[in-house]
């Protein structure tokens, strides 16, 4: 081979690398959001989705480095239809990651869609402890909670207050069922004592004998598990049974989350245990809420949170496998390593792939959940039956 | 259970299955008496709720909101029947269910873009706004009282006019042979309308006396419809009484089941319904 042509061979080699590096670098990643967009959770899946666009427009419009190409499906949180949506954004769109969805049952079954296709997969909301515990998987990641967590913490509280019984009540499905098994945990190992557990069919929302039960027990406290409408209707029928006055009532966050105005006075002063809230003190959430409230024309929560740290979590990720797609390895690699700076104060991923995050006590103030106290710091989940 | 809290039980299920029974009602005189399966029943309570919130809302007194609302469900109800329900009337029930379920659909999507989907809450008037102390922890709401009283003073009412006036009459005879009250000269589609647009009314009532305690919320029907029609086939298709009996038997079979056997709480009514069609498989109040 004359000198000339080995010039030459460079040279082509060279623009062919340069020519890659292009095409490289113009490809975008796509990523999927299989949410709520119709139905009772209709707002939680639009604050997610705003939340992950909020840190890609801060982050440059783009993730890793990359351009961004959105794909969307509406869950319509209906199981049945999960595994078929799933599929939609794996199979047809190739999405490189997934993010979804806000009800359990959904993301249980786009967790064994994730498993079985080797997806990534970022879940913004659905606590189910399971999620985390004997379906994690090294593709799998959370970016809010597990059911367990808050009630956990507020097991921690309650029995600090000195309550040595306590009456437990939620609806009967498996989130409840792990909220009280959170609470029950936490509360016991300081030194309480659950005297009964009660359930009620989901949605069932009459209360009333409940409250006969509870005022016959005397317990010291209540826990209880409920949220949106029902939460809003157990709170009122609650203080109107009078039981307010005599035996405090305590739950994890979701109980006063987007139903305060319905609630109205009888939601006053109720204290509630969650990993984000109202008021917190920290530049980041200043800048993020005031972010979103101009991009959006609407006021963030706990589940824009949710969406902007999965956008952070597998930017960081991109990030550490310097934006190739294809090396899911490095990707997962750097998401477990990463400190998210999320507005709920900075958290990493435990080795299951849940935050390990501050819970925070929040009292019922002027219409807002404001935040109190930091009852139990980096609190991880204890991660049941996950083998990784 | 102690004897105490068994009295106060025993009101909770006077108090739930009273309430039921203003929903069922309206839904046992549409199915029984025009033959037609409206699932869209639950609607109308969900659309009597957000009236009372929008009227309360704008008007600052729910008594206003319900002066307003019943005769808007009236008006509203009569509407219905004839752009879409007199349409029904010789349809099998296939295409009944098919366009009953079609407006749930379009109620819901318009509550949606109307009112949107957040929780309100309702006041309750001043007036009954207290609790009555029960015991040295529980109290009892006073508007639940007010509440189950105007249902009783309802279901008087509803079956004096059945029972005893001419309209009821008519409606009795049209529930019993159509062909032949036309052939009478009886203009039997006025009577369809009117028990139309009084089915809807009771619905939309329960659903403005209901707000306060239920708050308003998307999808607020659909339990409400589940219910409604297994104390409508409990008491007897078409069965005004019937619906009463079998609202009490359900509000209390909910309430003691959920005391008494937590486990299967969810079930007890059903159990309930199970048996009484094993015991008469036409409804309690049936007639021949």
């Amino acid at each position: 081979m004359t000198t000339k042509k080995i010039a030459r061979n460079l040279m082509l080699a060279a623009t062919l690398a340069t020519v890659s590096t292009v095409t490289l670098a113009q490809e975008k990643v796509k990523v999927g959001f299989m949410l709520p967009y119709t139905g009772t959770y209709a707002a939680l899946g639009n604050a997610i989705t705003n939340g992950f666009k909020l840190y890609v427009n801060e982050n440059g419009g783009k993730l890793g480095g990359r351009q961004v190409e959105y794909f969307t499906v509406d869950d319509e949180s209906d199981p049945a239809k999960a595994t078929e949506n799933a599929n939609k954004l794996v199979k047809r769109d190739k999405v490189d990651v997934l993010v979804g969805t806000v009800h359990s049952g959904v993301a249980l079954a786009m967790t064994k869609v994730a498993r079985e296709n080797k997806t990534l997969l970022i879940v913004p909301n659905a606590g189910a402890d399971e999620i985390t515990g004997p379906l994690c998987a090294p593709n799998v990641f959370r970016s809010s909670f597990s059911a367990w967590q808050p009630s956990y913490a507020m097991g921690q509280v309650v029995a600090e207050k000195g309550y040595k019984k306590v009456v437990t009540l939620t609806w009967k499905y498996s989130f409840g069922l792990e909220s009280v098994q959170g609470f029950k945990e936490g509360y016991e190992k300081s030194g309480g004592k659950v005297i009964k557990d009660m359930t009620l069919p989901f949605p069932n929302v009459e209360f009333q004998p409940f409250l006969t039960e509870i005022a016959a027990l005397k317990p010291d406290a209540v826990f209880v598990f409920f949220a949106g409408a029902g939460a809003a209707k157990f709170v009122k029928d609650y203080a109107a049974a009078g039981l307010n006055k005599s035996i405090p009532l305590y739950g994890p966050g979701f109980l006063t989350d987007g139903n305060l105005d319905a609630m109205g006075d009888a939601g006053k002063g109720l204290l509630t245990t969650l990993h984000y809230g109202d008021g917190l003190d920290n530049k980041k959430d200043k800048a993020f809420r005031q972010a979103y409230a101009t991009t959006f024309k609407s006021q963030p929560d706990v589940y824009a949170v949710q969406g902007y740290d999965a956008a952070q979590m597998y930017n960081a990720g991109l990030k550490a496998a310097k934006g190739d797609l294809a090396n899911q390895a490095e990707i997962i690699k750097g998401m477990e390593t990463t400190k998210v700076d999320s507005p709920r104060g900075t958290f990493s991923l435990s080795k299951a792939h849940n935050p390990v995050q501050d819970i925070y006590l929040r009292e019922v103030k002027g219409g807002r959940n404001m935040v109190i106290g930091t009852p139990v710091k980096a609190l991880a989940d204890p991660a049941r039956g996950c083998k990784m | 259970m102690d004897f105490a809290s068994f009295l106060i039980q025993t009101l909770n299920s006077l108090q739930y299955g009273l309430l039921l029974f203003l929903v069922a009602s309206g839904l046992t005189l549409v199915f029984g008496i025009m033959g037609i399966i409206n699932l869209a029943h639950g609607s109308f309570y969900m659309i009597g709720a957000y009236l009372a919130f929008v009227l309360s809302s704008a008007t600052g007194s729910l008594y206003m909101a319900i002066l307003l609302g019943v005769p808007l469900s009236l008006a509203f109800g009569a509407l219905l029947e004839w752009a879409f329900f007199s349409h029904l009337y010789k349809r099998d029930h296939l295409e009944q269910v098919l366009m009953t379920y079609g407006l749930i659909l379009i109620f819901e999507e318009l509550r949606s873009l109307l009112v949107g989907d957040d929780v309100h809450g309702v006041e309750i008037p001043a007036l009954f706004s207290g609790s009555i102390p029960l015991s040295d922890v529980l109290s009892y709401p006073v508007y639940r009282l007010v509440v189950s009283a105007v249902c009783i003073v309802l279901a008087i009412a509803l079956y004096y006019v059945i029972q005893r006036t001419r309209l009821g009459m008519m409606i009795r005879a049209g529930n019993h042979d159509r062909t032949m009250v036309e052939a009478l000269g009886i203009n039997i589609n006025m009577i369809y309308r009117v028990v139309f647009a009084l089915g809807f009314a009771l619905a939309a009532l329960a659903g403005m006396l209901a707000s306060p305690i239920s708050s308003v919320f998307p999808n607020m029907g659909s339990h409400v419809l589940i219910i409604s029609f297994v104390i409508v086939v409990i008491g007897g298709i078409g069965s005004v009484w019937g619906a009463l009996v079998a609202a009490l038997i359900v509000g209390f079979a909910d309430t003691f089941g959920k005391v008494l056997v937590p486990e299967i709480s969810g079930m007890v009514v059903y159990i309930v319904m199970a048996a009484v069609l094993l015991w008469r498989p036409e409804g309690i109040f049936k007639k021949g």
